[in-house]
């Protein structure tokens, strides 16, 4: 099988970016339940959350095959222009001023009071813990599990590049986490969501325009044809936003 | 069955933030595979432009609120 290095580059460089952002989240919140109440069955929740995951992409990957490639592309690639343009102008606008910036120490500190005000963990099981552990590492990771799958979609062997980059963000956030202990406040999720934005757009349109038979200029050197113009589209998008946005104030003022 | 709810409420989450934006890049998308013969080598440019500007739109639509 030959796997095309542009295609494996991008892909494992998507996959390593968004599931970053993803499991810098999920960290965030384990860090509140476990300082609060206790490591043991918060870790037992999220390492029961992965095993889950691992199950359902053991089974669903190899499920994909099944389906003819152009079908594939046409699903894969919508998904994922709606997922990469969401998170595109949601970037824009949190550039532009128009939404708050996520702000990892707010949810930290909003998760850790949460957990607080449930009272100190028992003796035995604790359900709390292993649940909250486990609902966001679930959430979280169906979502890194959809980007890899997703952005592995459109071509053979790109699983792999796709994965890999997905495993070096989990080792890289688990390291950071370990031993810094907090949560990464310092991560530039904006900037990260912009361009995983970006990258998932261009991709999400190469599949799409793939499966519905569109002939590409340049063929797979499209994929960065499109990546740039959509980082050009965000980046023209964020003062227009703003003049927007400053504009709308002063007519209710 | 409420935390399949949840589940479901966040994969919906995981696509659809402005509901104008998804409707609009589906009905582009069907468009450029309707007309794809009839717009030949330019289908792959019209359907990033016509992305974009959905896009900037949607944006632009809730930076004026």
């Amino acid at each position: 099988m030959v796997i095309n290095p542009t295609h494996a580059g991008a892909s494992a460089l998507a996959a390593f970016l968004a599931s970053t952002v993803e499991f810098v989240e999920a960290l965030t919140v384990v860090l509140a339940v476990g300082g609060v109440r206790g490591w043991r069955d918060t870790l037992f929740g999220a390492a029961a959350a992965a095993g889950v995951l691992a199950v359902l992409t053991a089974i669903l990957g190899p499920a994909l095959s099944f389906i003819p490639l152009r079908a594939l592309q046409i699903v894969v690639g919508t998904l994922l222009i709606l997922f990469g343009l969401r998170w595109l102008r949601k970037a824009i606008l949190r550039s532009a001023g128009v939404l708050a910036l996520h702000d990892e120490d707010q949810a930290f500190q909003k998760n850790r009071d949460a957990m607080l005000k449930l009272g100190a963990a028992g003796g035995g099981f604790d359900a709390i813990a292993f649940g909250a552990a486990f609902q966001i590492c679930m959430l979280e990771g169906t979502e890194v599990v959809f980007i890899v799958i997703a952005v592995a979609a459109g071509g053979a062997g790109l699983i792999v590049p796709a994965s890999l980059g997905a495993l070096a963000a989990f080792v890289m956030v688990a390291a950071l986490g370990l031993v810094l202990h907090k949560p990464m406040s310092r991560v530039p999720e904006n900037t990260l969501k912009f361009i995983v934005g970006v990258i998932l757009s261009g991709f999400g349109a190469f599949w799409v325009g793939e499966g519905i038979g569109v002939a590409w200029p340049g063929d797979d050197l499209s994929i960065l044809g499109l990546v740039v113009g959509f980082g050009f589209l965000g980046l023209i998008g964020v003062p227009l936003c703003r003049a927007a946005a400053s504009k709308a104030k002063g007519a209710q003022a | 069955m409420g935390w399949i709810a949840a589940i479901a409420r966040e994969i919906w989450g995981l696509f659809v933030d402005d509901l104008g934006l998804a409707i609009a890049s589906l009905i582009w998308i069907v468009l450029v595979w309707l007309g794809g013969q009839w717009l030949g080598p330019a289908a792959g440019p019209s359907l990033f432009a016509g992305l974009g500007v959905i896009l900037i739109t949607s944006a632009l639509r809730r930076a004026g609120q």
